[in-house]
């Protein structure tokens, strides 16, 4: 173990400086750490757990897995799923696959720049909303679908956005 | 200013007026006055209350009651009932469509259910419902009466391919996995299915778990596993959280774990999560991503059945594939046999999706035609508009135009016409879509999910998306189409796994199918169908246009300008081609030209 990752000096916002998180993380870490394969399902918990793999946890993770940081840096790199920085309170991500795109969601897209202000990938500056585009979520039938949170909402035409995206944009907490 | 009680907001949009909304509403006005309600009752026109699926329909305010399917006889008792007696008119309400019927509703003649059968049907988190389905009777028999061969046997002799995607056969994997040396062994289930338009995997977790478990364990005692995987994606947290209550009950009743029904046969299961990257269904990558590595594939052979999981003989199969097993053992491989063609037996899920009228999970036995599929259990095109193609076989796979509408599906008929059967996912088209935009939208899927290992896929896929946006974007040229041929050749020979070598797939069967199309991208600067932004325009139609003001409320770039009730225009360097204003119009005002 490397112990001077544990008494490194965490700046503001980091999840490893903050005890209750820290407990989080390590109790995750600790849970899988003699699974096969620990690397993803550590990785995976993380960031359903704190929302995001900062850089420091990632060489957390390296270390008490015993592993390169290069390893557990080119999984998380690697997968979608996986972000580094801090998402917005609230999700909304409109689906691309096949049966939303021919079913309207780019015309979706277009009325949520207008009235997030902000493009697909970007977080509103109040750091409410994540806007994204993802990958079919499997409800295709109802497509085009927006997935806001875990909400997934289907047959959505562009008049009914303002209507959908107020209880996240109201709820700013 | 007078005082209504209850306002009534009735739904007149083209469809619903289509379907007599105005009848329904003169009616309802007749009734008011007949009853005496017509001071404290105020009728109103609205658009888009529902989505019009089962219109004539209304909404009454304060309480946000919310009836449709009505037609004008219905008038008089709804009055009564919700005006006068103020009870809410059940018959009438819109059910809050739950997910599950929607996608699984009552199976249509031509279809027979074998993998579905279960959902919608019982409990998926109760495993006493599937025990009354017969659950477990399969691994039961299997564990007393049969040994290891015989499993395989039985499931070579019923003919099962693999339900993933490439149909090989599932009796010839187990066979070499059993006689691969090794130990321990692994039983892999893949759930990614990643294929866009696809979710017939997902449905059959989260509706009947234990089939999938039965046949996993099934499949471990044949080959000699003691330990399986479920690889499943991450968009999928239902399905996780099902499989793992599913898990954990047949663990509390001695079906998985140690000594399984007092066997000496011991297996144990569990469920990985990958994170959201396609190339993870590709069975190496999947091993790599459950070994906590990036998905990255490996190139093949050593198989899996030799050399797979943690560096172990392996076995990997498909959820359907899986989920097939226990009926097969249970009802016997003859029963299995006698439904399908002769090389593709059996029955197949398939996600109906698009611009096809009942969208929604099918189960058909091999041999139907796609247009028995598309028509008799589809329905037909949504909005009686005409059939352009059908995609099958996702990302991977291509559009067939209607010429193939007699093709029986099995897996050799698709793959000679030039697409593939693919996991299943079956997108419709209609006459609006464009296909060389559809070709552009599927490389750019794959250009971004290529892992990027070899350079054929990374860099070949990306220069057949520059080829095909130049042609969207009307700047094509008509030797493009030879670049665009030639390097599908090469991607398609030279890539290490099915993604790359499969990419060219969409693009190969659109420029044989629909050349015609490409053409006209690129000698007169037009897209057919009124897709390519580049190539169209929104225009207002003076005369039909009542100056509503719909439109440009809901412009996102605040494109169109004109006063209330006259004419609006829209100014086409600020337009960015969205399309919105002639979906909210209500008037059928705007065209594209
Ligand atoms: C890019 C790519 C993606 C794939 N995605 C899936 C998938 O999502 N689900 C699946 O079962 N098979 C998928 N496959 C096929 C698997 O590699 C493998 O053939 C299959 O899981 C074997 O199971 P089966 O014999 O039961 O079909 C994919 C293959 C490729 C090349
Ligand atoms: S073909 Fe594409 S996805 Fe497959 S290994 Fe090569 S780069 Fe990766
Ligand atoms: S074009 Fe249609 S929506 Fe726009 S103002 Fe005219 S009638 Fe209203
Ligand atoms: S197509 Fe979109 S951007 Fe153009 S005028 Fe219509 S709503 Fe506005
Ligand atoms: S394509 Fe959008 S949910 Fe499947």
């Amino acid at each position: 173990m490397n112990s001077s990752t544990f008494t490194k000096i965490y700046p503001k916002n980091e999840p490893l400086g903050d005890e209750a998180k820290k407990a989080v993380i390590d109790t995750i870490i600790e849970q899988h750490m003699d699974t096969p394969g620990a690397t993803m399902v550590v990785l995976n918990e993380l960031q359903s757990a704190i929302g995001f793999i900062s850089e420091n946890m990632q060489e957390y993770v390296a270390n008490r897995l015993h592993i390169p940081y290069s390893r557990v840096h080119g999984v998380v790199s690697f997968y979608s799923f996986f972000t580094t920085t801090p998402r917005g309170k609230h999700t909304v991500k409109f689906c691309m696959g096949t049966a939303c795109y021919v079913g309207g969601t780019p015309a979706l897209i277009e009325k949520t720049k207008q009235l997030l202000g902000v493009e697909p990938g970007e977080t509103t500056k109040d750091g409410n909303i994540t806007f994204e585009v993802c990958r079919c979520v499997g409800a295709c039938s109802q497509a085009p679908v927006v997935v806001i949170d875990e909400d997934v909402i289907g047959r959505v035409r562009p008049n009914k956005l303002p209507q959908i995206l107020k209880p996240v944009q109201d709820n700013v907490e | 200013m007078k005082y209504y009680r209850s306002h009534v907001l009735v739904c007149v949009d083209p469809s619903c007026l289509k379907k007599g909304a105005h009848d329904v509403m003169d009616a309802l006005q007749d009734e008011l006055v007949a009853q005496g309600l017509i001071d404290e009752v105020q009728v109103l026109e609205t658009s888009r209350i529902g989505g019009c699926d089962d219109g004539p329909e209304l909404m009454v305010y304060p309480e946000g009651v919310h009836y449709s399917s009505l037609t004008p006889d219905d008038m008089a008792y709804l009055v009564e009932e919700h005006f006068l007696k103020g009870r809410v008119a059940q018959k009438f309400v819109t059910e809050e469509k739950s997910f599950i019927d929607e996608e699984l509703s009552a199976p249509t003649s031509k279809e027979i259910r074998v993998v579905l059968r279960n959902c919608g049907k019982i409990d998926p988190e109760n495993i006493e419902d599937y025990l009354a389905e017969d659950g477990y009777q399969a691994l039961g028999k299997v564990l007393t009466e049969l040994s290891p061969e015989q499993v395989i046997d039985e499931v070579l002799r019923s003919g099962l391919r693999g339900r993933g995607g490439a149909g090989f056969p599932t009796g010839k994997k187990w066979q070499f996995a059993r006689s691969s040396k090794g130990s321990p062994k692994y039983v892999i289930c893949n759930a990614d299915e990643g294929d866009p338009g696809a979710f017939m995997n997902r449905r059959v977790i989260e509706g009947d778990p234990h089939a999938v478990i039965e046949g996993m364990i099934i499949a471990a005692y044949a080959i000699g596993a003691s330990q399986g995987y479920v690889y499943c994606r991450a968009e999928y947290p239902i399905a996780v959280k099902t499989l793992r209550i599913a898990i954990e009950q047949a663990r509390n009743l001695g079906l998985l774990g140690k000594n399984i029904l007092g066997s000496d046969f011991s297996f144990d299961l569990e469920v990985r999560m990958g994170a959201g990257a396609f190339v993870c269904g590709e069975e190496t990558a999947l091993m790599a991503s459950i070994e906590g590595q990036r998905g990255e594939p490996r190139p093949r052979p050593p198989f899996p059945a030799v050399k797979g999981l943690f560096g172990k003989p392996s076995n990997i199969n498909n959820v359907e594939t899986y989920a097939n097993i226990p009926q097969i053992i249970f009802r016997g491989a003859d029963w299995y046999a006698s439904m399908g063609t002769e090389k593709s037996k059996g029955t197949k899920t398939f996600a109906l999706a698009g611009d096809v009228r009942h969208t929604g999970l099918i189960e058909i036995p091999f041999g139907l035609t796609l247009r028995e599929i598309v028509y008799d259990v589809g329905g037909g095109i949504k909005d009686d508009k005409k059939f352009k193609a059908i995609q099958t076989g996702g990302p991977m796979g291509g559009c067939l135009p209607e010429a193939y509408l007699d093709l029986p599906v099995d897996y050799e008929a698709l793959t000679q016409a030039g697409s593939m059967m693919g996991s299943g996912g079956l997108v419709i088209m209609d006459e609006e879509t464009c296909m060389v935009d559809i070709a552009r939208f599927f490389m750019d899927f794959t250009q971004d999910e290529s892992c990027g290992k070899c350079t054929p896929c990374r860099v070949g896929t990306r220069r057949l998306l520059e080829i095909l946006e130049r042609i969207c974007n009307g700047k094509g040229e008509i030797q493009d189409l030879d670049t665009l041929e030639q390097l599908c050749s090469e991607i398609k020979q030279d890539s290490l796994c099915g993604l790359g070598q499969g990419a060219p797939t969409p693009v190969i069967s659109t420029l044989k199918h629909f050349r015609d199309e490409y053409i006209e991208h690129i000698v007169n600067k037009r897209c057919p169908a009124k897709v390519c932004k580049a190539l169209i325009r929104y225009e207002i139609i003076d005369g039909v246009c009542t100056g509503c003001t719909v439109c440009a409320r809901n412009c996102p770039v605040n494109a169109i300008s004109g006063e209330r009730r006259t004419t609006h225009v829209i100014d086409p360097e600020v337009c960015i081609r969205c399309g919105i204003c002639m979906q909210v119009c209500n008037f059928n005002a705007i065209e594209i030209n």
